[in-house]
């Protein structure tokens, strides 16, 4: 465990090194943020004040929750592991006694960990200030939308982990990513909340972990889920992430007996 | 018992060949074919080839990152593949193209993580890493990140790495690559202690002859995926008739080579630039350089001097040409 722990903390120190591309980053979302909010709002004003039980203050508040968590959850992923498949640095993690999947996800929550403040605070910041934001007033959602967190940012990881698992068997992933983030986008409640979608769609993303990544936390964390719904929410997150994880397991089980070390 | 153990180990693989304009056919290289060998503790051996030999794919093997095709590997009494993080435990690996550190972090900060993974208390990576830190002159860089060292300089910290967690046997692959000389220098002795003083076994790949001469008292050379040679050093040397040369600049022309006297042994390889620059080759089990170079100088004046050892490819070469012959 003590070195899952290290790495954890190294991957923090190591993105706390990049301090302007966070600034460059935290911009970048509330910029992006004004330009959805503004979008919604004024969608929400054509539809007579309300859309899908979304008043101006909650969509707006749904927009900047989801741009606050957008780095934290790690929604974008990294190609690292591909890339070290691709110049053949994987062999020095495969010659590592820990787990290859569990020392990536250690890092990654390490990632996950120094991009709350920084990347996450700014957004909510300015959408304080520019829309105002509909937040709850008791303790518990705050509560249970960090375990919410935590099962996303580890959903996210092990979503993105399986896509680069892909090159154990291709050599370019590229097509694969390109797919995932379209439909992850979509289903995860990033571009529009899912309760807006046609009955059809939106129960096809029930079926799939894509919700648990986005839409359940920011749900949680505004307060639209409360008590016991929270709760079921947060059990779906936990039931895919025994599902990845597994699924993950055996991509490195199998992938790595017959992965192809590049170069000498 | 060995600690390196392998029988009729073979590696393939398939790749994709054109066939035609939009046709493809599978094609199978045999990159290790049935090799057999096995290492006692405590031993230094040398794994040589030219590039593509199979070198780096048997240590692949040996580290559990490469499956084999077929045949029995066996390493610290692990069985690579499937144990492969209880074997990462017992060796140290550096592959000298790559590294283990974290690039973006001080040199000093990859150490506790290495240390956790090994699972060995600070109590007892902390003073190693000292001892390390201080036999490799690693103090002035260690708050570096690594991204900004220099090449000597990482590679002190990269086999500071994979000596960490003291393990029983160390593999490099090609450790002393790009490396200039007095780093290539330190390198090598501080291996040849580290092995003299823990009886760490030492498996090193390298185009470098004087890696092998410095540190290895048995050689396996490869050649096209077997094993062409396995015995002494000084036995490949015999066998491949290793000799150096000796490339000298005098300071006014000599014109004939029966005009530089020269030592029993050593033979005259040519003239250059108007009989200033004499070539001269010499067995160096026999004679040392100093010898032939005394010799030089006392008919003619020497004005710079250099010298060639043999590389590994001829050496190859002239002993795998011979055993076809």
């Amino acid at each position: 465990m003590r070195a899952y722990w290290e790495l954890a903390k190294s991957s923090f120190r190591r993105h706390s090194t990049y301090r302007t591309a966070a600034v460059a980053g935290a911009f970048t979302n509330s910029v992006f943020g004004l330009i959805r909010a503004s979008l919604l709002l004024s969608a929400i004003t054509t539809a007579g004040g309300a859309i899908g039980g979304y008043s101006a203050m909650e969509a707006a508040t749904y927009v900047w929750l989801g741009q606050a968590l957008l780095a934290p959850l790690g929604l974008f992923g990294t190609a690292e592991l591909a890339n070290r498949v691709k110049s053949g640095d994987i062999a020095v993690d495969l010659s590592r006694s820990v787990n290859l999947t569990a020392s990536y996800w250690a890092q990654d929550l390490g990632r996950a960990a120094f991009d709350v403040l920084p990347r996450g605070l700014p957004p909510l910041i300015v959408g304080a200030l520019v829309t105002g934001l509909s937040m709850p007033g008791s303790p518990e959602p705050y509560l249970l939308g960090f375990v919410s967190i935590l099962a996303a940012v580890s959903l996210n990881f092990l979503g993105f982990f399986a896509i680069n698992l892909l090159s154990f068997w291709v050599l370019e992933i590229r097509g694969f990513w390109m797919l995932y983030m379209v439909v992850m986008n979509l289903l995860s409640g990033f571009l529009v909340p899912v309760t807006w979608f046609p009955g059809w769609l939106l129960e096809f993303a029930r079926a799939t972990p894509f919700p648990s990544m986005l839409q359940t936390p920011v749900d949680i964390l505004a307060g639209r889920t409360v008590g016991g719904e929270s709760l079921a929410m947060v059990g779906i997150q936990l039931l895919w992430l025994a599902v990845l994880l597994i699924v993950v397991q055996m991509m490195v089980r199998f992938g790595s007996r017959r992965l192809v070390v590049q170069g000498g | 018992m060995p600690i390196i153990e392998v029988e009729e180990l073979s590696r393939e693989f398939q790749v994709m060949e054109p066939a035609g304009r939009f046709r493809r056919r599978k094609k199978t290289v045999h990159a290790v074919r049935g090799i057999d060998f096995s290492v006692e503790p405590g031993e230094a051996v040398g794994y040589i080839g030219a590039n593509g030999a199979g070198k780096s794919t048997t240590i692949k093997m040996l580290t559990g990152v490469l499956v084999p095709s077929s045949g029995r590997v066996s390493v610290c009494g692990f069985n690579p593949v499937p144990q492969r993080k209880a074997l990462a435990r017992k060796i140290g690996v550096v592959f000298g193209q790559r590294s283990q550190l974290w690039w973006d972090l001080p040199l000093q900060d990859s150490y506790p993580i290495l240390g956790a993974m090994h699972r060995m208390p600070e109590a007892d990576w902390k003073p190693r890493f000292q001892e390390l830190a201080e036999q490799m002159d690693l103090g002035e860089f260690l708050t570096t990140p690594v991204r900004q060292l220099s090449l000597g300089q990482r590679m002190r910290g990269e086999v500071a790495a994979a000596l960490l967690h003291r393990p029983d046997l160390i593999i490099l692959d090609e450790p002393t690559i790009g490396l200039d000389m007095i780093s290539k220098e330190k390198l090598r002795q501080f291996l040849d202690a580290e092995r003299r003083e823990n009886g760490t076994t030492l498996l090193l790949t390298t185009h470098d002859m004087s890696d092998i001469q410095r540190l290895c008292q048995r050689v396996l050379v490869v050649d096209d995926g077997a094993i062409a040679y396995d015995g002494p050093l000084t036995g490949l040397a015999d066998v491949a008739g290793a000799v150096r040369t000796m490339v000298v600049d005098l300071t006014a022309p000599v014109h004939s080579a029966d005009l530089l006297s020269l030592p029993d042994g050593a033979v005259h390889q040519g003239i250059e630039a108007e009989g200033i620059r004499h070539s001269v080759s010499f067995d160096p089990s026999k004679l040392s350089a100093a010898t032939v170079l005394a010799a030089i100088s006392s008919t003619a004046e020497v004005a710079d001097l250099s010298l060639h050892e043999p590389d590994i490819e001829h050496l190859v070469r002239e002993l795998y040409g011979s055993a076809r012959r």
